[in-house]
């Protein structure tokens, strides 16, 4: 019961391959055996959004996943939305308008923006709210991640 | 937490996944996972086995054949959102999977997960009510065919035996010109329902109603038609009040209750949603928006 399975993906661009438990879900393999803990862990059943990771291309909720299942797949993180110096535009739109406090939801909620505004690169106030409604922040700070979002999109247009 | 330990299996054909639902003992099927790693990660399931069909290839197709639309049991939320043919041939399917939990949950979690999990509160199974479907179920000792209506068994309990796989849901479409209309009421947007209507109608050269459908989800452990309402319905001109008549049908369900609201305050609910959805729908066909 539960023997290791050998995986190969890729993640953030580089390939990995691992030996890893069928119960191991997708976001404790980022986490515990690849270190890329900018993936957050909340609620472990799919509510907070916290550990929500690209999964080629799309975003899904690692949480809900296992690493077994991401077998062949593109994976990205927080850490591959980041460049190799300073801030992506989107993050640096958040630490412009406070849409972060303790910073708990901010990768999970870079990783759904990142997929929504390639879907829908003009969004209304309202679309972006229904966007994230998936990712919960309890510092309160849905204002300032709105104003994030929306001041990052004018400055794309 | 984490999932207790079990035995992963990836079946890359339907025969090779039903032979493992044949062999093998306490075993779960997973599809997208958005519910059933949920309950697993609780522990409040635990099966020995997990048998992963998102491999298999032939599952996740939509197909019309002889008038018929067929979806294939691993087609997932978002694909399904995003198929020019079931915009054009089922916008009632289209409008409840965007009430559906959340981009992120929409792109994992797929259609006959969402019909063998059996949520009391989920949409797709007041769509495929409304559509009178069929689903399709395979084992090791051959095929079954489940009208939708016979599904439930209670609460969270499709007819579906340990040995069998959902594979596909189908139905026939509604002609082109047809109104629909899926609303719903949830505190906030992907929340589950605390009840919602689903809607059709088409009309005649009159403006009479040729034939109406109408479903509930949120009310009772499984979709709920709601017969006598489409009876008063037909033949005759949507108004206001008849419209409002035919709503009040859906106080006489028989209603469930639970923490986020009361049986009387779900059936108030469920009166209001469907007098709006069968406005919305009765608009619709009138208008030939779905033309």
């Amino acid at each position: 019961m539960n023997e290791p399975l050998g995986i190969s993906l890729r993640v953030n661009g580089d390939a990995v391959t691992r030996s890893v438990e069928p119960r191991l879900t997708l976001a404790d393999f980022l986490r515990h055996e690849l270190s890329l803990t900018g993936t957050h862990i909340g609620c472990e059943h799919g509510v907070c959004g916290a550990c929500t990771v690209l999964l080629d291309g799309r975003s899904v909720r690692s949480c809900l996943m296992l690493a077994v299942q991401a077998d062949g797949c593109a994976v990205t993180t927080v850490e591959g939305l980041t460049p190799a110096e300073g801030l992506s535009p989107l993050q640096q739109a958040f630490a412009d308008n406070h849409g972060l406090q303790c910073g708990y939801c901010t990768p999970g909620i870079l990783c759904t923006l990142s997929e929504y505004l390639d879907i829908n690169p003009n969004p209304s106030e309202g679309e972006i709210r229904e966007a994230l409604s998936g990712n919960l922040c309890r510092c309160t700070g849905y204002q300032g991640i709105v104003d994030a979002a929306l001041a990052y999109v004018r400055s794309a247009q | 937490m984490k999932p207790a330990a079990f035995d992963y299996h990836r079946p890359n054909s339907v025969a090779e996944a039903l032979d493992l639902l044949a062999r093998l003992d306490d075993a779960k099927v997973i599809a997208g996972g958005q519910s059933l790693m949920a309950m697993m990660n609780y522990r409040y399931i635990a099966p020995e086995n997990l048998i992963d069909i998102n491999r298999i290839a032939a599952l996740a197709e939509i197909t019309e054949e002889g008038g018929n639309l067929r979806i294939g049991a691993m087609v997932r939320q978002r694909d399904a959102q995003d198929s020019p043919l079931l915009r054009a041939r089922a916008p009632l399917m289209i409008e409840a999977l965007d009430l559906i939990g959340h981009l992120q949950t929409r792109n994992r979690g797929t259609i006959g997960g969402s019909l063998a999990h059996l949520d009391p509160a989920a949409e797709l199974p007041a769509v495929f009510s409304a559509h009178d479907a069929v689903l399709h179920l395979a084992s090791a000792n051959g095929a079954r065919e489940v009208p939708i209506g016979g599904w439930s068994q209670g609460f969270m309990a499709p007819d579906l035996e340990p040995d069998e796989l959902l594979t596909a849901i189908a139905f026939s479409p509604w002609p082109a010109g047809h109104g629909h209309a899926f609303l719903e009421l949830a505190r906030r947007h992907g929340d589950f329902a605390l009840a919602g209507a689903a809607a059709l109608i088409t009309l005649d050269r009159q403006g009479r109603i040729d034939r109406a459908a109408i479903a509930l989800t949120g009310v009772d452990m499984g979709p709920v038609r709601l017969d006598a309402a489409e009876a008063m319905l037909a033949g005759q001109v949507p108004g206001a009040e008849l419209i409002a008549a035919a709503a009040q049908c859906a106080d006489r369900v028989a209603g469930i209750e639970d923490v986020h609201a009361s049986r009387d305050y779900r059936r108030r609910i469920a009166v209001v949603y469907t007098r709006r959805a069968l406005e919305l729908a009765s608009q619709r066909a009138a208008s030939g928006a779905g033309r």
